[in-house]
């Protein structure tokens, strides 16, 4: 009985002495909690200076800076938005904020954003997180995908070097990785596709050919469309990976940094990847490894391709909007939002943020990345309700069974299109 | 009728298929272990070696470094340890009742015990949300602690209540005829023969606790109550990308504590049940 008696005790005491909130005492003066989902040290180090830079300059609000993290992240905020527990300032990606910007989780930042930022940021960035009639969160970090391609073999092979200027064209392209393959030799790719997530790919990229998909109506419905500029780009992928044995298959399943061991094995000579893969090839790349950035192939439109850049939104239910507001114009200051992309090694979506010499140098590609900022559009799909859904249930699969052969292009764009298009109607009766 | 010969190959059989799956449990932790002592240009190698050829300790340094690990593993170690004792402490006389009186309703909880380990985590985190902040027990390690337990007690009733019926009846009436009342037959006759399933149910707790990640990441808000998954997260980026040295360093730290509990405890689990219970 004793020995019970001694364990409630204990339970109690664990109880109790485990209950502190973890927050300050309320002194008076706005607390806004600022959820971020930097990951690297670099970016990391970068939020939380700009939270202690703000916090020294602005007494009255303090901001305390809230780790996040990508993983579950939907989930977590929703939850959070459900029980009026959200963060005041929240940082995300812009394709995950439709369902919480039609849901009324989000203030709508329009009149509450300063002039200086809305002129910094271009038009298309702004489409990003623009929903309905009002705009959710600042676009403030965007990648293109970008070639990373090993220098030695693409020197030696004698083809064309592209540049942001004169890209290749997917032909060229085709026909440079089968070059490059027969030149490497047996058990050797041209180009590895990294495509466990073939949909943002195939779509971001597709801009490039003329490729758009979602096509939205005079009543604003959204319905699928599949034009010829929506099929080079994965016809590119297929004849490469099926004709031509110029890409590699088994890349096919795997996530961008699963395939920089081959890559640094002189296995691949290009992989398109985002543009901050640059900060792992830095980290993990041998010695005397040599690499450069490409721009991604273009098509007729030229290097147009859509992204979705990270984001800071405000939750509709803080009670500090315009003091949040004023956080989020400090934090992408010109200065801040180079010190942001340099520690993500992503590129700024800010006009003068883009033309700090920083990001112009040659060493790893920040030149590279930054002639294309002026051609990176919104994801042509983001803001379609149901999206996630038919990326889930239909364009995954349909892709994935296309790029490896199972299927052919009639049966791909059936898919996509009709399965689609049923997924979609159920989001917009 | 085997032959010894039969017998011998039979047996060498099963030792293969054995070490097959001990190799198999074991390859990603070592694999793990690993990873955490090589430095990144190791890790982006075309040929991978078990044995770092430039071991480090940068991945562990960094690790720390970065995030607060410390404290988080306080926090889910207060978190596990509170979770394991509420939980042995309820499910025990529980499962005694449940086992020992067979009825309508017991069955009844018994079924709506198997059910309710069911329920996905997507389905209850939302009300279990709103709940816990009508307490103001969300961030607190004692709102995520009541969660455990809860979700917890189905499974641990369930494994104790099979502990309980492996008990004679005829210890506990002996019990009875000495003069022992319910409570004392329970405390001093019934719960030591318990012993070996009350470690056990405890461990299983512990550790479904200690690795717990969706309910931990959803209820706690601040760097300060966050747990060791929640905080192991923070290395990861978008699309699957991961700081994979730090990581791996940080994952292998928050296995040592399991495998120090289950170390310790190992022998209350294997010992013999009821070795010496009945005089012969």
């Amino acid at each position: 009985m004793r020995r019970l008696a001694a364990a409630a005790a204990v339970c109690a005491l664990l109880l109790t002495g485990c209950s502190a909130d973890g927050g300050g005492a309320d002194s008076g003066r706005i607390t806004l909690r600022f959820q971020s989902l930097a990951w690297q040290q670099e970016s990391v180090d970068a939020n939380k200076e700009l939270v202690k830079e703000w916090n020294t300059s602005h007494p009255d609000i303090r901001v305390e800076y809230v780790q996040g993290s990508w993983d579950s992240v939907h989930d977590q905020l929703l939850t959070s938005f459900e029980g009026g527990e959200a963060p005041d300032i929240i940082h995300d990606a812009s394709d995950d904020l439709a369902d919480f910007a039609y849901g009324g989780y989000l203030a709508d930042l329009s009149g509450l954003l300063p002039e200086r930022l809305t002129a910094d940021i271009p038009r298309q960035s702004w489409e990003s997180a623009t929903f309905g009639k009002g705009v959710y969160g600042v676009p403030f970090l965007q990648e293109p995908r970008v070639l990373i391609a090993n220098k030695k073999i693409l020197d030696s092979s004698g083809v064309r070097i592209p540049t942001a200027g004169k890209p290749w064209s997917w032909e060229e392209f085709r026909q440079v990785t089968k070059t490059l393959t027969e030149e490497m030799g047996e058990g050797k790719y041209g180009v590895a596709w990294p495509l466990k997530e073939p949909v943002s790919v195939t779509l971001n990229l597709g801009l490039s050919a003329g490729g758009q998909l979602f096509h939205r109506g005079d009543d604003g419905k959204v319905t699928i469309k599949f034009t010829d500029g929506d099929g080079v780009v994965p016809g590119t992928v297929h004849d490469q990976v099926n004709t031509d044995k110029s890409a590699s298959r088994t890349t096919l399943g795997m996530g961008g940094s699963d395939t920089l061991p081959g890559f640094f094995g002189g296995k691949y000579a290009m992989v398109p990847l985002g543009f901050s893969y640059r900060q792992q090839i830095v980290q993990q790349a041998p010695k005397g490894f040599e690499w450069t950035v490409l721009p991604a192939p273009a098509g007729p439109g030229g290097p147009a391709q859509g992204v979705s850049p990270q984001t800071l939104s405000v939750a509709e239910d803080t009670p500090h909007k315009k003091e949040a507001a004023r956080f989020i114009d400090f934090m992408l200051q010109p200065r801040n939002m180079v010190r942001l992309a340099k520690g993500d090694w992503m590129l700024p979506t800010g006009s003068k943020a883009l033309a700090d010499p920083a990001l112009h140098t040659d060493e790893a590609g920040w030149s590279t990345g930054a002639a294309l900022a002026r051609d990176l559009r919104s994801a042509p799909a983001q803001s379609v309700r149901g999206y996630p859904e038919w990326k889930d249930k239909v364009a995954t699969p349909a892709l994935q069974e296309y790029y490896s052969g199972a299927i052919d292009a009639p049966e791909l764009e059936k898919r996509l299109v009709n399965d689609g298009n049923l997924v979609l109607s159920r989001y917009q009766r | 009728m085997t032959t010894p010969r039969t017998s011998r190959s039979g047996r060498a059989g099963q030792y293969v298929a054995l070490l097959c799956y001990l190799v198999f449990l074991a390859f990603p932790f070592l694999w793990l272990i690993s990873t955490a002592f090589k430095p990144p240009r190791e890790l982006g190698s075309l040929h991978p070696t078990w044995i770092p050829d430039d071991p480090t300790l940068d991945n562990f340094r960094q690790a720390f470094d970065e995030q607060p690990l410390l404290r988080a593993a306080g926090n889910s170690l207060i978190a596990a340890l509170s979770a394991a004792l509420i939980a042995v402490v309820i499910a025990t006389p529980m499962a005694y009742v449940m086992a020992r009186n067979r009825n309508k309703l017991s069955a009844a909880a018994t079924g709506w015990v198997v059910v309710s380990q069911a329920f996905p985590f997507v389905l209850v985190i939302i009300p279990l949300f709103l709940i816990l902040k009508n307490l103001h027990l969300i961030n607190t390690l004692s709102g995520l602690i009541m969660v455990y337990v809860v979700w917890s007690l189905p499974f641990a009733l369930w494994m104790l209540g099979g502990y309980v019926r492996a008990v004679p009846r005829e210890l506990e009436e002996a019990a009875s005829v000495d003069g022992a009342g319910r409570l004392r037959t329970l405390v001093s006759v019934t719960a030591p023969l318990l012993a070996p399933g009350i470690v056990a149910t405890a461990l299983f707790a512990f550790i479904t606790a200690w690795n717990e990640f969706f309910f931990a990441l959803v209820l706690l808000k601040t760097p300060q109550t966050q747990t060791l998954p929640v905080v192991l997260t923070h290395f990861l980026g978008a699309e699957g990308v991961a700081d994979l040295g730090p990581l791996a360093a940080a994952a292998f730290l928050a296995t040592i504590p399991s495998l120090v509990i289950f170390a310790i405890i190992q022998k209350r689990i294997t010992g013999g049940m009821l070795t010496g219970a009945v005089k012969s």
